[in-house]
């Protein structure tokens, strides 16, 4: 191997890392904030990447009907927890009942790259705190593994719907600019640029988020002390919402992103999300840069295993975290009691 | 009228009861207080009154049914508590601690409001960029009451502020509940030292075994040779 | 007739499946449902009853059909040779993955378990040595002598007998000294381990059983099939297996069976339904069972089990039988156990200060003082709960710091805890019998070969035996959970009297009792100090103390403010100031 394709590897590695390191942040985050291994992350990266490849194509994309559909089963769950009807309708009828009429008017047109990247994210997006009222917030009270099952009962359920509304047809969408910059021996696509772009901008934005806004404090004190939320008036639910709410935008995002670069299918977001979770685990589901750093080095790791032996890329990858649990487990005394 | 009354109210934990058939008021800009040994009931009344925990009976706060209501959304009515524990978000900063005690009101009060609170405990001001889990067990009492009354709460329900603090603190902490309370704010306070508690309370409620066994006057109570007993369990026939 | 159900099944399944006009149809169906439910079984150990997570059990399946296929078509080996060579394979592949995961939190093992259960697909579809994606066909049939065994209704009794044994093997395990171990993982780890339970290899007991089942039941499909491929030992498969757990009931063994009967069922008839209904062809049924599973964990999260099938109480019956070996007995006179100058710090505040105290043989010590004084942090201290910053805590005048609290349970010190932790839904004497795990020493394998009667019955005796010594006896079948707090805080001690303890330490023992039970209680200990029983009780009843220790130990700020007899501790001034508050 010489040191051109070496540089295109990392240059690959990085810029898939970048987006595992987007939905490793919010596998942490959502799992700090509501116990919830969000295994469904990778059918957001899916819905997001299938629905602007339909959007790039002028067709009305199906997950529209699905966030119809949603939007309604998350109003019936909603009136079922005895939440206040008029917020209720606003945000599970209205909502998805507006975004269908944009979407109506504006796709036939083809309007542009930005809209239809907007108009994805405010097609899946929605779908998340959708999830979130009907499937964890009713079982906020049980076990991470309880949770965690919940989780991969809504994973097989969003698949299933995912093929109901998509298609077994894979995707894929035009890059958002054909232009690629040079820089001495090796180019950089403009994709990948787009890609580092926007994960480095969400990132300072997440930051910024968490770092001096209200919602963002309120969000990280859940995470912290649960109780201690609820006692300065942090609902649970709430706060579970908006971090969904957070992971769908990312999922969604993360799969507008990738969609040019790569067919998508509606079973494919499974195996990205996973890689994500692979690095939420290796920084021990808990730090920030640590999620970012390891999702890179996922990234570099799959783009160089693809190269020397293709066919084992995915083996690879996942057998890596089985090294990182042994280590994790020497250092860690085992905690007797669990976590019920 | 009262800020807050409780009747017959019960908590029971599986088929195990807790405490039973209290009833009590806290009036207006009244000093209350309930005291008694440890493991008598007395935080689990004052988690059943913030809604922590469920009970049946009724509890009523500025004439309004609680019943059923969200721990938060009491919060947003103006019912604050300082939990024995509590109940800090050890990470975050002591500023960012304080500033969510806001959260009812969203950012708009947060200035004024952090003023008043820095004003009544300085010390906070002086680890205002520390996370809060790096405080002495006093900061850290100092902090959670200034994390309730960021919220400018109606009722301030305190949860054993004197808790594992050395003698000096707790002198400090119950002179700062004695100034909060010439604020017009309404106190219930649950405290294990009662000479203490009772010499800032206007009222007592001794509890003992999870019922109210005495009840009247602060300074009544506090003469009262039966509390002695009951601390130090001298049997008493 | 309950003794010989196992008898009575293997009856029906030689002759049910010659049912005149059974379609061949639900042959093939009965014994599809018949080889998951195998599988279930294992899971149900591992999640029901352990509350571990495994997302590899199809993997574990795929393990043992690969195993076997192998053998018996590339190399000749008899398939009945494939067995325990499917066994092996996944034994070594489970203890592998155990032996990263099973230390961590529960969480660690269901994503450990994914991410391996996806990579081993994508390895066996692109190795040669596998088959690669077609799999491996032509593999042959089970062979009775000359008689080829692939007559579906032959294949059914088989496979249901296996069953059967397996059914059998697993209640034997779970009745036995290492299945209440493993019952006690979910929610009582710590009291099992405060009882010499080593939690990290009952984990991986849990875990292998189940993947050794897993592996028959990929044994059992292989041959069935005759042929295999990755595909029924992806991910999707081990994610439907958990949920005939969840939907049958995950901590019931009978739960399997039923959650293996209606998915198969279901899923069989949305296969046809569905793609009817949507006009296309595809894997609609995994939006159905993704919605049962979610309805099931929100309405009737312990499954469909156990309210099918209401359980009875039953009766244990105990036998007489010579009596456990009992350790030797500390002389009186000298200290059994000594706290020199303890330390606990937690970042910058002080727990516990320079706390020093001795216990002699045959005291009872009261470890006393206001809330928050540090009393309960010393006792984690003592019981190895949580190690100290500084300081030493002695045994007979050999250390004992830091030891985990399955060692210092070895040594003999038996604990009780502030809040009770009885295994829920275990009798009241098998959570007493967990007290005397250490006494025993029969293995998983005994156990399901049930060669472990004569030590269990001696077990029993002695736990029926100290709950006869502490009044309880009459309540020996009735669940844990179902007794008032005050027996519970009982039987508490009636198990840690099981291990034949030199030292009972006590946390709270009197909190939430009533008057009339306090004096119960005190009258039983002293009882147990007169036979020679050493006790540190830490309590913040003065009452209750009062007349019954020896000496009192009291602790404010974390330090030790007094120590002396109940009367002078009385008089203290500085006691009387830290429990009645400042003037």
């Amino acid at each position: 191997m010489d040191s051109t394709i070496a540089a295109i590897l990392v240059q690959d590695g990085i810029v898939n890392g970048a987006i595992y390191a987007l939905l490793a942040l919010s596998l942490v985050l959502v799992f700090a904030v509501t116990r919830v291994v969000f295994v469904p992350q990778g059918e957001f990266v899916a819905y997001g990447a299938l629905t602007y490849a339909a959007l790039d194509t002028g067709t009305l994309p199906g997950s529209l009907w699905l966030l119809a559909g949603l939007g309604a089963a998350a109003f019936l769950a909603g009136l079922a927890q005895r939440r206040p009807i008029f917020g209720l309708a606003l945000s599970s009828l209205v909502l998805p009942a507006a975004i269908i009429a944009t979407s109506w008017l504006l796709v036939p047109s083809k309007p542009g790259i930005l809209a239809n990247a907007l108009l994805s994210l405010a097609i899946v997006t929605p779908i998340a705190p959708y999830i979130y009222r009907i499937g964890f917030q009713p079982l906020a009270e049980a076990s991470v593994l309880v949770l965690l099952i919940a989780a991969v009962a809504v994973h097989l359920a969003l698949m299933g719907l995912g093929l109901v509304f998509f298609g077994p047809e894979g995707s894929r969408a035009s890059a958002f600019s054909a232009a690629s910059v040079s820089v001495g021996d090796f180019s950089l696509s403009g994709q990948a640029l787009w890609i580092l772009g926007l994960t480095g901008a969400l990132m300072i934005g997440l930051y910024g988020f968490f770092g001096f806004t209200l919602l963002g404090r309120a969000l990280r004190a859940t995470a912290v002390n649960r109780l201690g939320a609820r006692l300065v008036g942090i609902g649970t639910a709430q706060s579970g919402s908006i971090a969904f709410t957070l992971a769908g935008a990312i999922g969604a995002l993360s799969g507008i992103l990738v969609v040019p670069l790569t067919t998508v299918y509606y079973d494919s977001g499974f195996v990205i999300g996973l890689k994500g979770f692979t690095a939420a685990i290796i920084a021990g589901m808990a730090s920030y840069p640590g999620a970012v750093l390891a999702a890179v080095l996922v990234g570099v790791l799959e783009s160089f295993s693809s190269f020397w032996a293709s066919a084992f890329k995915e083996v690879i990858v996942f057998t890596a975290i089985i090294p990182v649990l042994l280590w994790r487990s020497l250092r860690h005394a085992a905690i007797e009691d669990d976590d019920e | 009228m009262s800020v807050l009354s409780v009747e017959k109210l019960a908590v029971s934990y599986g088929a195990i009861p807790a405490v039973e058939d209290i009833s009590l008021v806290v009036p207006e800009g009244g000093l209350v207080t309930v005291i008694g040994p440890n493991g008598a009931g007395k935080s689990t009344l004052l988690n059943a009154i913030m809604g922590v925990l469920p009970s049946r009976g009724a509890i009523r706060f500025l004439d309004r049914d609680l019943g059923g209501m969200p721990v938060e959304a009491r919060v947003h009515l103006g019912i604050a508590l300082v939990p024995e524990k509590r109940e800090l978000f050890a990470t975050l900063s002591v500023a960012d601690n304080l500033l969510l005690g806001g959260f009812r009101f969203g950012r708009r009060h947060a200035g004024d409001e952090l003023d008043r609170v820095y004003g009544l405990f300085p010390r906070l001001r002086e680890r205002h960029r520390q996370p809060a889990g790096t405080l002495s067990g006093g900061e850290r009492q100092m902090l959670a009451m200034g994390r309730a009354l960021m919220g400018k709460p109606r009722l301030l329900m305190l949860d054993e502020p004197s808790l594992g603090l050395a003698p000096l603190i707790v002198r400090d902490i119950f002179r700062i509940i004695a100034d909060l309370r010439a604020t017009g704010v309404a106190i219930l306070l649950v405290e294990q030292n009662a000479r203490a508690a009772l010499r800032v309370a206007d009222r007592g409620y001794v509890l003992e075994t999870g019922r109210v066994t005495l009840e009247g006057e602060a300074k009544t109570l506090a003469a009262d040779p039966r509390i002695v007993e009951m601390y130090l369990g001298v049997a008493s026939g | 007739m309950i003794r010989f159900w196992p008898i009575l099944a293997l009856v029906a399944c030689a002759i049910l499946p010659w049912t005149p006009g059974l379609p061949s149809f639900w042959v093939s169906l009965l014994n599809y449902i018949g080889i998951s439910s195998i599988l279930v079984v294992g899971l149900v150990v591992l999640t029901g009853i352990g509350g571990m997570t495994s997302f590899a059990q199809a993997s574990f399946m795929g393990f043992g059909a690969y195993a076997s296929a192998i053998l018996s078509t590339r190399y000749g080996v008899s398939p009945w040779l494939g067995l325990p060579a499917a066994i092996v394979v996944a034994a070594v592949g489970a203890a592998t993955i155990g032996a990263v995961t099973l230390r961590l939190r529960g969480y660690y093992l269901a994503l450990g378990t994914m991410a391996v259960s996806v990579s081993l697909y994508f390895l066996v579809a692109n190795l040669d040595f596998f088959g690669r994606n077609d799999g491996l066909s032509s593999i042959p049939p089970l062979m009775l002598g000359d008689y080829r065994l692939t007559d579906g209704r032959v294949y059914l009794t088989l496979v249901w007998a296996m069953l059967v044994a397996v059914v059998v093997a697993t209640n034997n395990l779970l009745d036995s000294r290492l299945g209440r171990a493993i019952r006690a993982l979910r929610g009582g780890a710590l009291a099992a381990a405060s009882f010499g339970v080593n939690t990290t290899r009952t984990r991986m007991l849990a875990f292998v059983y189940a993947a050794v089942l897993a592996a028959i039941a990929g044994w059992l499909y292989a041959h069935l099939q005759r042929s295999v491929n990755p595909t029924p030992f992806g991910l999707n498969a081990s994610i439907e297996y958990l949920l005939m757990a969840v939907l049958g009931g995950a901590g019931h063994v009978g739960g399997a069976v039923l959650g293996a009967l209606l998915v198969t069922v279901i899923n069989d008839l949305l296969q046809d339904f569905l793609p009817k209904l949507l006009g296309q062809r595809g894997n609609y049924e995994t939006i159905v069972f993704g919605m049962i599973l979610l309805g099931v964990l929100q309405f009737a999260r312990e499954g469909l089990w156990p309210h099918v099938f209401r359980g009875r109480v039953q009766r244990r019956e105990i036998a007489s039988a010579p009596p456990l070996n009992r350790r030797a007995r500390p002389v009186g006179g000298s200290a059994i156990l000594a706290v020199d100058h303890l330390e606990k710090r937690f970042g910058g505040l002080v727990a516990v200060n320079d706390l020093s105290f001795a216990v002699g043989v045959g005291e009872i010590v009261g470890l006393i003082g206001p809330n928050g004084a540090g009393k309960s942090t010393s006792f984690n201290l003592i019981t190895g709960v949580a190690s100290p910053s500084a300081g030493t805590v002695a045994l007979f005048g050999q250390p004992i710091t830091g030891l985990p609290p399955p060692a210092i349970a070895r040594h003999g010190v038996a604990r009780s805890f502030q809040h009770v932790k009885l295994v829920p839904g275990m009798s009241v004497i098998e959570n007493v019998a967990i007290g005397a795990h250490l006494r025993g020493q029969a293995g998983a394998l005994a156990a399901i070969c049930r060669r472990d009667r004569a030590e269990e019955a001696q077990i029993f005796a002695e736990a029926a035996r100290q709950l006869d010594r502490v009044g309880l006896g009459q309540l020996a079948d009735r669940p844990a959970d179902s007794l008032a707090l005050g027996q519970q805080r009982v039987v508490e001690i009636a198990r840690a009297m099981c291990l034949d303890p030199v030292l009972l330490l006590l946390d709270e023992p009197a909190a939430g009792l009533r008057h009339a039970e306090k004096a119960e209680l005190a009258a039983l200990l002293r009882r147990l100090r007169d036979e020679g029983m050493s006790i540190l009780l830490v309590e913040h009843d003065m009452e209750f103390v009062m007349g019954l220790v020896d000496r009192l130990v009291v602790m404010d700020f974390g330090i030790k403010l007094a120590e002396g007899p109940a009367e002078q501790i009385r008089r203290d001034p500085a006691v009387i100031e830290a429990y009645l508050g400042i003037a």
